[in-house]
Formats: structure tokens, C-alpha cells, sequence
């Protein structure tokens, strides 16, 4: 105890009459909040993170956890989590890190948007029984066609740039490997695979046991170039420059020292136990001009045969930037929300900083059209995208896809606790010790997985045909399907979106 | 087929819109007339919609929109082609079309009978519907195209295809839980829509194909013999074939 | 709903617009008074070097002189007047319809990445979205619109079409959507010497006028119907693609036929969908497409808006439905019932 303690938020009790003294709750948690003591099990609920494992696998329903809560004394700017934090850091001296996304109180965009539907001017369209087109492919465009020969008889003249072939809008997002386990990205590659989508690599390089799945795959080259060789950047089916991302722009990955075991020190061949911090920016990327020579060195690397995408975190000039990429022979750009997930962030980049992922979309899509070059390149949005609505909606801000991360993991079994930073995920999902990656099986994910992704197409499909659109090409940047909804009138006109009645 | 009585009248639909038109044939069959000749008719709707006496109608030229739309009980000739909605709703009686008719014929059909001695457009016979032995019929000479007895719950297609290439278009049978499409020929997997599957013909089959096919044959005065033709069924995979598809909230 | 017709005489034999006024007429079931057009090609062969800028003029004062300012900083007007028209009891006339015969001024082009018909499209949208109190709402080479807000037979009266004598027309009966019936909503819409009518609503204008908006068309007139005008200029006038290819690429083939197709028509139509993905139209929709040399008529992939083409010797006749075609002409040799978004194209057979 000292003068900064923090009372625990959740008190976690064992119901005595229903316990059958199992210790599977024992087995279970990895934050030491359960043990035995005689024919009592007593719990220390300052570990309690909150990630369900222990209920989930109590076979008599015998825990219970609450919230509780020692009061302060209600203030409107000094509320508990400011005079904890402040707490935290007198202690310790040092900077708060936290995992997962954004956690304060900006509404999301998405929940005053609504989508429109057809009533008599033009019917709507069964998607079970009618065609409903959710293809996509994601890569540089031709501006225009050219065919030689008349009539029938035509030839293409114009060569087409590769691109990857998507059945669904939907790809699971670059979740490394040291920030997720082995078994959730086998998970993520068999979901990919069988759906007929694409999953990323995140920074960590590629391990051996996912080399079956890069015909759906997308490989990572970020600022740390883990795990960056020829055969890497040749086995992915496409390449990503990542940039930034949503969770901490400004600054590079973060894999705290105690999930660099043996395997994940050999695929980033970097010391076992060090902190694998990636720089902040590519030190080859001082200016967009760089950026342009990072993405034609990969394209020769793979003699032109990839995509190469680059991502970046939604920040407030997203939009010029996003043209600038465009024109560095990039095809596409991935654009990273402020509520796009992580495993390790500092709270305060976390929190404050970057833009809303449906803000940095319009914009961006807006002023690629305004160069004329929409068509030319990909636009993937990305950043707490939570159902088929988002993603619905995401699509008719402007994006030709979209990646989802929080929302896969969470298929997973992912509570959100947001404590993968300290390697302890009793899921399997976030850790790196062996007993406990061993808890998620990748056959039983990858079918999660690939549920998901099936329902919230399947449902992306109801929406389209509510809306009269039979392939999703036409609801690309259709603005006009989209109303707000007690939205104000500047962020009206950036998303070029009209009020509810208009 | 042949009304009783000999009253007649002729009604020529030359300058009429078809209010006008349908406003006369309305009175004719009020006044009792068995025998309703139309002539000149061109582009005018809604003919012969809602009548529910047994009145044989006899129609020359382009029949407009929806002829015979929630008709019950009449038999109405056309002699010339027909646009969209025929028979649309219909309850009951019979349309033998002389040529060819659009989009949609025998939309919702609920009962009776339509000829048509040649081809038809999209959504033929979409959402026809049967309650035990009530049950519609279509029964096409040429082809038709796409969208075949979409949502089927009930009645009997049958499409022979006489000098078509291509009897049918795609999406055949899209989302059909009852009744049953026949169709000449071959009848390609890729070609059936969700939830319907193709089959060989049996004896009761033939039996109704047969049937049918002496009617064309005396309605349009041709010799089509179904010796020789193929024919294959086109059923539901299952009564409920979207039922795996909800969880609940 | 909207009602759509056309006709074609591949030896470009000139009739006059009784016949179409005849035909639309059929048609008025599907229209309700709001707005009715014609467009007609092979009218003017006394100016036909010179573009016809058909205009709707709010006012003879300021509206005039502001429009002739305009057209004069992009070249010269060799002759101008009134449309002639015929006071028509029923009709609102709400605007004064003008005609300018117009030849660009090459000089002006030098040093401009663009050329003359360019610069009679810069025109256009400039004046169209000025709205200094007058509209260009036909701007092509012999040939030119004839619209307003009222029935067929109305507008067909009021510009006196019986005195045209056109090789092509094409006509339009407006059941409006989505905006009340003005005069600058009828249809057809035009650009240079393209004209469209339409029937039905296109789902995926809001992608469609902003793909096309980032090519310098304006949408102006506040009807989707406009932006098909524009994806027809855009994609066979600049980039050069064959109405037929252009065409596919507005109602491309359905993913789960191209995957089946031999793989140079597989390659094709894949190339279509990825570079003119924005373009594609959706929604139900029957429109055809006229330019000089004939027209284009195309539907929906799932064919939600009927269409019919006819012919009877060297003339082709298309509409929505089967009865307005027989009311220009009873007797016909062939009946074509289209496929569900097969573009079918009809060309004049000599050069007029």
C-alpha cells in the first residue's frame, strides 16, 4: 500500500455453494487472481483485467464479477481516470502505455449516419435470390482502356497493373506476429483462404508455418523492416508500406521485451527479451519523394508482379497525402482511423491523437477525384470498424475496402481487456508462452473467423439490394445513399453528405 | 372454351385510351355479352382486368400493359403481341396470346391458364402460388429469358422452345419452394437459381407435359410432338431453403 | 416510369416529327405531363459546320446579353434567333427557347491541351453552372433538342416539330423521380451532338456524377439521367472506346459469366469492371444513346425496364413498348427483344 494506491475496479467472487473446487479458475487466469486456500478458492481482484477466461471455464457458473467502485468526489475535470493516471506517473516517472484502441468518449461518425433504401422509385433487390456482386479488386487502375480492332473483334491494347482479386470487401488487418500469437494468424490465414480474402502479416515478418497461405496474404514492410528479405516481400501476394497506423500516429510499432521469446527474436532477428521497437518513420521516407523510390525499389524487387500499398494513420492531412501517395506509383493507399487497435501504445498518442477514420475516407476519396485519379488506386479504411454497418457505410464514404482488426480478434474470443502489451492473454490470442497459445486452436478460429466475415457479407448484400445495388462497385463513394443524422453542417460538407429529410 | 349464347359485340378500340376501352367491355359483359370482339387495339392496358364472368374476349392487335391482371374466370384471345403483366394476379380463366409477350407474364399468378404461342421476356410465372389442386399453368412455345418462375410456391411452367436456340436464359427457378418448371431440352447446373435443382421427367411427367402440349397444339394449330424431346424438371431443393441463414438477436 | 422511343433510317432518309409525336403519344400512361422531349439529327444542312446551341433564355435582357457574352469569349456566332414555336393554350412557358449557330474559335485553342469539342463542352457546363439566367441544353452539329415541362403531343406542338426533317429521332415522356418537372429536367439530355433518354433511376448516380465530375463534367440539371450523357461522352469521344465496349462497361456482365467466358473475353471484361468501375450504372434503367452516326440502346443487367427494337426496311425503331412502335408503323418485318444489358447499336449505312 502507499499514498498512490489504486483501490481494484472489479471485486471477483467465488459463490462457496456452487463451486466444486475444479481449479480450473486457477489453471485459467494468467493474472494470478485466483488461489486455493484449503476448501476455499480466495481471489485477489486487483489483477483482474476483466477477460472473462475464468467465467467462461467455471463449469458451475460459480464466479462472479462486478464493478465496483471506491468514489472520488465527482468532479467534472478531475475525474477518476485523470487522478489515476497522474497517480501512475508520480509513482513511476514514466510514459502510460496502453493496448487496443481509442478508449475516450468522441461519438462515433458512423452511428449518425444512415443508409438509404429504395421505396417505389426504383425497387430494391433480393440478394438471395438475385445477383449481388461483392467482388473487388484492390490495385492500380488503368486511366482508360485502349482496344485495338473494330466491332467484335477487339483486342486489349492496355496492360493491367496485378492486382488482388477480393470476393468481399472485408480483409482481416496486419496484426504482427509477436503482437498476436502464431495460432491467431494460422486462424486469420485459414479464414482468409477459405472466404477468399486477404489477411497481413503486420511488422513480424512471416513465419514458416503461414508460407501454405500467401496466395492470401499481404506482407508488411514497416519502419523496423522485420523479417524483410526476397523471399519474403516475393511470397505476398501483395506488399504494404506501413506508414502509420490509427493507434499511434507519428510513431512505430512497439513490442514490449516480454513477448521476444526465441521464435519471434529468430523471425525479427533481434535479441530474445529486448523491446522491438520500430522508428518512427521509415529512415529511408523523409518526404513524399522517398516514399515514391521505397515503393519502386519493392516493385523491382518483385520485378513490377505485386501491389504495393501503403498505409498510413488518418491525421489532418490525410487528403494531400493520400494524392502524394497515389502518385508515387503506389496502388492504393491503406488510411488508419484513430480508433484502429494495437497491442502497445502510449495512452496519449493513443487517445489524442489522428482523425475519424469516416472523415480522413471522404476527404481522401474527394480529393483523389478532384486530381482526377480516383479510379487509378485503391482506397482501404481501416480503424474500429465494428459490423456490416460500418463497413456498409465506410464503403459509401469512399473506400474500396476495408480491414478489420479489433472486430477479428474479438471473433476470436478477444474481450478487449487491453492487456495484450504484457503478454499474458489467457485466450492464446496476444501472448506469446506456449501454454497458452496452445489454448486457441486455429481450425476452431479460422472458422470464427471466416463466420464473421460470411455473416457481415451476407448482410453487407441486404443493405446493397435495400438500396437497389446489385454490385458493390456502384455504392463505392455513393454519397448520395448516405444521410446524417444530427451531424453538424462542417462536417456535413466534408463527408459531402446531406442532412436527414434533405 | 366456348361461350354459351350468341350474344356478341364487336368494340373497335381505334382513338380509344383505355379507359375509354375497358369502361365498354365492362359494359359488355354487364349487359350479358358472352362474345367480346375487340379490334385495333393498340398499346391499351389493363384490358380485360378484373372481370370475373366466364366471357370469352377475342382482341386483335398490340395489347398493352397488364391484359388480364385480376381476371377471374375469362378467356380472353389475343391475336397480335402482348406487353408486360399478363395475367398479372389472375385467378382464374385462360389467355392464349397468338405471338409473342413481355416482362413479368403471370406475375402472382393464382390459378387458370396462359398460352403463349411464342416467346416471353424476363420473370415469367415469378411468385405463382397453388393451394392443393388449385394451381396455375404457363405454357411458353418459344423462349424465355431470365429470372423463369422466380420464387415459385405453386403451378406448372412449361417451356418447349420451338425454334429458340436457347430455350431458357439464367437464374431459373430463383428461390422456388413449389410447383414445378418444364423445360425442352437440356438445362445447364449453372443456369438454376438458389434453391432449385434440375431433374429427369417421370411418367406423371409426361403425363402433364403431354397434356399440355395437345392444348398448345389445338390452341395455335401446330403439330409439335413431344416423341423424340427431351424435358427436364425443375423442382425446389427444399421447402425452406433460407431457413439456416438467421440467428437471433 | 417514363415512356422512351426512337427511331433510325439507316439510308438517312428524312421524316418529319409527326410520326415520333405519334408514337410518345401511345405512351402517355407512363409519363404525367411533367416533362416531355425530342431530339432530332439531320435538321439544320444549311448550318451543319456550325454548332447549334439550343438555349433556354429566362428573360430577351440580361439573361441574353450575359449568354452571348459567354459563347463570344469561346468563338464566333454566325447566326442566332428564336426557336420558333406556337403558343400552346395548356402549356406554361417558362422559358424562351433560342438557337445560336456557333463556330469555335481555333485561335483560342492554341496553347490548350484541349480541342474544339472540348472547348463547346467547357461552354456548356460553364454556362450551365453559372446560372446567370439561361441554360445550353442542346449544343451539337446538326442536330438539336426540342424539350419542356408538358405532355408530348404539347411540346411537339410548341416547337412545331412537324417542320424538322430528321434522318434519327428520339423521344421522351417524363414521369419524374425525384425533382418536379422543369424544363431543364426533360429529357433528352444532350452534349455536343450526344442525346439520351431514359427510363427508370440510376442507384449509383452519386458514384457516377462524382467519377464523372473529376473529369470536368458539372451535373447540373439535377437529374441522373444528365451523368449518362456524360459517362457516353467521356468514355467513346475521349478515351476512345467503341459504343459496344462502352456500353459493357455501364452494364458490365455479371462476375459469375465473365468467370466462365474463354479467356481473351474474360480478360476484356475484367479490364472493363476494374477501370470503369465508377461508371457502371445501377439501378433499373432503359436508355438510348443517340449521336450522329445512329444510336445505342442498352438496359439494366436484370432487365427491370422493358425495351423493344423493330425494324421495317432500312428503318430501325426502338421503345419501351411494342404498341408506340406500331403507331409510327403498323406493319412490321423483325421484332428484337434485347438482352438484359447487351447494348445493341444501330448505324447509319451511308455517311450524311
Amino acid at each position: 500500500m502507499s499514498s498512490h494506491y489504486t483501490p481494484p475496479k472489479y471485486d471477483v467472487s467465488v459463490d462457496p455453494a456452487r463451486c466444486r473446487l475444479c481449479g480450473r479458475c486457477i489453471e485459467n487466469c494468467s493474472y494470478d487472481v485466483f488461489r486455493k486456500s484449503g476448501d476455499k478458492i480466495l481471489t485477489y481482484p486487483n489483477n483482474c483485467v476483466v477477460c472473462h477466461r475464468c467465467v467462461a471455464y467455471c463449469p458451475a457458473n460459480a464466479i462472479q464479477i462486478k464493478k465496483v467502485s471506491t468514489p472520488y468526489r465527482d468532479h467534472p475535470i478531475w475525474n477518476n481516470e485523470v487522478r489515476q493516471d497522474i497517480y501512475n506517473q508520480a509513482r513511476t516517472g514514466k510514459v502510460i502505455l496502453g493496448g487496443m484502441g481509442n478508449i475516450r468518449n468522441y461519438p462515433p461518425i458512423f452511428d449518425r449516419l444512415v443508409l438509404d433504401a429504395c421505396q417505389i422509385t426504383n425497387p430494391s433487390i433480393d440478394p438471395l435470390r438475385e445477383p449481388m456482386e461483392t467482388r473487388v479488386y484492390l490495385g492500380k487502375k488503368p486511366k482508360k482502356l485502349e482496344f485495338t480492332g473494330k466491332g467484335d473483334d477487339v483486342e486489349l491494347k492496355t496492360e493491367l497493373s496485378p492486382n488482388l482479386k477480393l470476393e468481399t470487401p472485408i480483409m482481416i488487418a496486419h496484426m504482427s506476429y509477436g503482437a498476436v500469437s502464431l495460432n491467431t494468424q494460422l486462424s486469420f490465414a485459414k479464414a482468409a483462404k477459405n472466404v477468399g480474402t486477404f489477411m497481413g502479416t503486420g511488422e513480424g515478418g512471416l513465419n514458416q508455418k503461414l508460407h501454405d497461405y500467401t496466395d492470401n496474404i499481404i506482407v508488411q514492410v514497416a519502419s523496423g523492416r522485420f523479417g524483410v528479405n526476397p523471399d519474403y516481400i516475393n511470397r505476398g501476394s501483395a506488399i504494404e508500406i506501413k506508414v502509420g497506423q490509427g493507434a499511434k500516429p507519428g510513431i512505430g510499432g512497439h513490442l514490449p521485451g516480454e513477448k521476444v521469446n526465441k521464435y519471434i527474436s529468430e523471425t525479427r532477428m533481434i535479441p530474445k527479451g529486448t523491446d522491438a521497437i520500430s522508428p518512427a518513420p521509415h529512415h529511408d521516407i523523409y518526404s513524399i519523394e522517398d516514399l515514391a523510390q521505397l515503393v519502386r525499389s519493392l516493385k523491382e524487387a518483385t520485378d513490377w508482379k505485386k501491389p504495393v500499398f501503403v498505409k498510413i494513420a488518418a491525421v489532418h492531412n490525410s487528403a494531400a497525402i493520400a494524392a502524394g501517395i497515389a502518385r508515387a506509383d503506389a496502388d492504393g493507399v491503406v488510411v488508419d482511423g484513430f480508433r484502429g487497435g494495437t497491442g502497445a501504445a502510449p495512452k496519449v498518442l493513443r487517445d489524442h491523437v489522428g482523425i475519424p477514420i469516416e472523415a480522413a475516407i471522404a476527404s481522401i476519396d474527394q480529393k483523389l477525384r478532384e486530381h482526377g485519379i480516383r479510379n487509378e488506386v485503391s482506397v482501404i479504411a481501416s480503424g474500429g470498424l465494428r459490423n456490416s454497418a460500418d463497413v456498409t457505410k465506410a464503403i459509401a464514404l469512399g473506400a474500396d475496402a476495408v480491414y478489420i482488426g479489433t472486430a477479428a480478434l474479438i471473433a476470436l474470443g478477444c474481450r478487449v481487456c487491453g492487456k495484450c502489451y504484457t503478454g499474458l492473454c489467457p485466450w492464446g490470442i496476444s501472448s506469446q508462452k506456449q501454454e497458452l497459445v496452445d489454448r486457441l486452436d486455429p481450425e476452431v478460429g479460422a472458422r470464427q473467423v471466416q463466420n464473421l466475415i460470411e455473416a457481415w457479407t451476407h448482410e453487407l448484400k441486404e443493405l446493397m439490394g435495400a438500396a437497389g445495388i446489385n454490385s458493390i462497385e456502384s455504392l463505392k463513394g455513393n454519397r448520395d445513399r448516405l444521410r446524417g443524422y444530427l451531424l453538424d453542417s462542417n462536417i456535413l460538407d466534408i463527408l459531402d453528405v446531406k442532412t436527414v429529410g434533405a | 372454351m366456348n361461350a354459351k349464347g350468341s350474344e356478341s359485340i364487336l368494340i373497335d378500340a381505334t382513338g380509344l385510351d383505355y379507359r375509354q376501352l375497358n369502361k365498354k367491355v365492362r359494359g359488355a359483359v354487364k349487359d350479358g355479352k358472352r362474345n367480346i370482339l375487340i379490334s385495333n387495339v393498340l398499346g391499351q392496358r389493363f384490358i380485360g382486368d378484373g372481370i370475373d364472368k366466364n366471357v370469352e374476349i377475342k382482341i386483335t392487335g398490340t395489347a398493352g400493359g397488364d391484359l388480364g391482371a385480376f381476371m377471374d374466370g375469362p378467356v380472353i384471345f389475343l391475336n397480335g403481341n402482348a406487353d408486360h403483366a399478363v395475367g398479372n394476379t389472375m385467378s382464374d380463366g385462360m389467355i392464349v396470346i397468338h405471338g409473342d409477350a413481355g416482362d413479368c407474364l403471370g406475375h402472382s399468378m393464382r390459378g387458370g391458364k396462359i398460352f403463349v404461342r411464342g416467346s416471353v421476356g424476363y420473370r415469367v410465372g415469378i411468385h405463382m402460388k397453388q393451394f392443393e389442386e388449385d394451381y396455375p399453368t404457363i405454357v411458353i412455345g418459344g423462349s424465355a429469358q431470365s429470372f423463369l418462375g422466380e420464387y415459385m410456391a405453386g403451378g406448372v411452367i412449361l417451356v418447349l422452345g420451338i425454334g429458340r436456340d436457347e430455350p431458357v436464359g439464367s437464374y431459373i427457378g430463383t428461390g422456388i419452394h413449389g410447383g414445378v418448371i418444364y423445360v425442352a431440352g437440356e438445362v445447364d447446373d449453372s443456369d438454376l437459381g438458389v434453391a432449385a435443382k434440375a431433374d429427369d421427367v417421370d411418367e406423371e411427367d409426361m403425363k402433364v407435359i403431354n397434356d399440355l402440349v395437345d392444348d398448345y397444339n389445338l390452341y395455335f394449330n401446330r403439330k409439335v410432338d413431344t416423341k423424340g424431346m427431351r424435358f427436364t424438371k425443375i423442382v425446389p431443393t427444399s421447402s425452406r431453403p433460407f431457413s439456416n441463414l438467421y440467428t437471433n438477436e | 416510369m417514363c415512356g422512351i422511343i426512337g427511331l433510325l433510317n439507316k439510308d438517312g432518309k428524312r421524316i418529319d416529327g409527326r410520326a415520333i409525336k405519334r408514337g410518345l403519344s401511345i405512351m402517355n400512361e407512363r409519363g404525367n405531363g411533367q416533362g416531355a422531349g425530342f431530339a432530332a439529327y439531320g435538321i439544320y444542312p444549311d448550318y451543319e459546320d456550325y454548332y447549334a446551341i439550343h438555349v433556354f433564355l429566362d428573360n430577351m435582357k440580361e439573361a441574353k446579353t450575359n449568354v452571348e457574352k459567354e459563347i463570344e469569349r469561346w468563338g464566333y456566332i454566325v447566326y442566332s434567333e428564336e426557336i420558333p414555336t406556337n403558343d400552346i393554350r395548356t402549356f406554361e412557358r417558362e422559358q424562351i427557347p433560342y438557337r445560336y449557330f456557333f463556330k469555335p474559335d481555333t485561335r483560342k485553342l492554341l496553347g490548350h491541351n484541349y480541342d474544339e469539342k472540348d472547348a463547346v463542352v467547357k461552354m456548356a457546363m460553364r454556362i450551365n453552372s453559372k446560372r446567370e439566367g439561361s441554360l445550353v441544353f442542346s449544343c451539337g452539329k446538326n442536330m438539336g433538342i426540342f424539350k419542356a415541362a408538358g405532355w408530348p403531343e404539347e411540346v411537339a406542338d410548341f416547337y412545331r416539330i412537324e417542320n424538322y426533317d430528321a434522318y434519327m429521332w428520339i423521344g421522351h415522356n417524363r414521369y419524374p423521380t425525384n425533382t418536379p418537372g422543369w424544363w431543364g429536367g426533360a429529357h433528352p439530355f444532350g452534349l455536343l451532338d450526344w442525346s439520351v433518354v431514359h427510363n427508370g433511376e440510376i442507384t449509383s448516380y452519386g458514384t457516377n456524377k462524382r467519377y464523372v465530375e473529376s473529369f470536368d463534367y458539372k451535373c447540373s440539371m439535377l437529374t441522373d439521367t444528365e451523368v449518362v450523357t456524360y459517362l457516353f461522352d467521356l468514355l467513346v469521344r475521349k478515351h476512345g472506346l467503341n459504343p459496344v465496349l462502352a456500353g459493357k462497361a455501364l452494364a458490365p456482365k455479371f462476375w459469375k459469366d465473365i468467370d466462365r467466358l474463354p479467356q481473351k473475353e474474360r480478360l476484356h471484361h475484367t479490364a472493363l469492371r476494374m477501370a470503369y468501375s465508377s461508371a457502371e450504372l445501377n439501378g433499373p434503367f432503359a436508355v438510348i444513346v443517340a449521336r450522329s452516326e445512329g444510336f445505342i440502346a442498352l438496359t439494366d443487367r436484370i432487365k427491370l425496364r422493358p425495351l423493344v427494337l423493330a425494324r421495317k426496311d432500312k428503318t430501325v425503331y426502338v421503345s419501351s413498348e411494342e404498341a408506340a412502335i406500331r403507331a409510327m408503323e403498323p406493319d412490321l418485318s423483325e421484332l428484337i427483344y434485347p438482352t438484359a444489358g447487351e447494348p445493341l447499336v444501330e448505324t447509319l449505312d451511308v455517311v450524311v
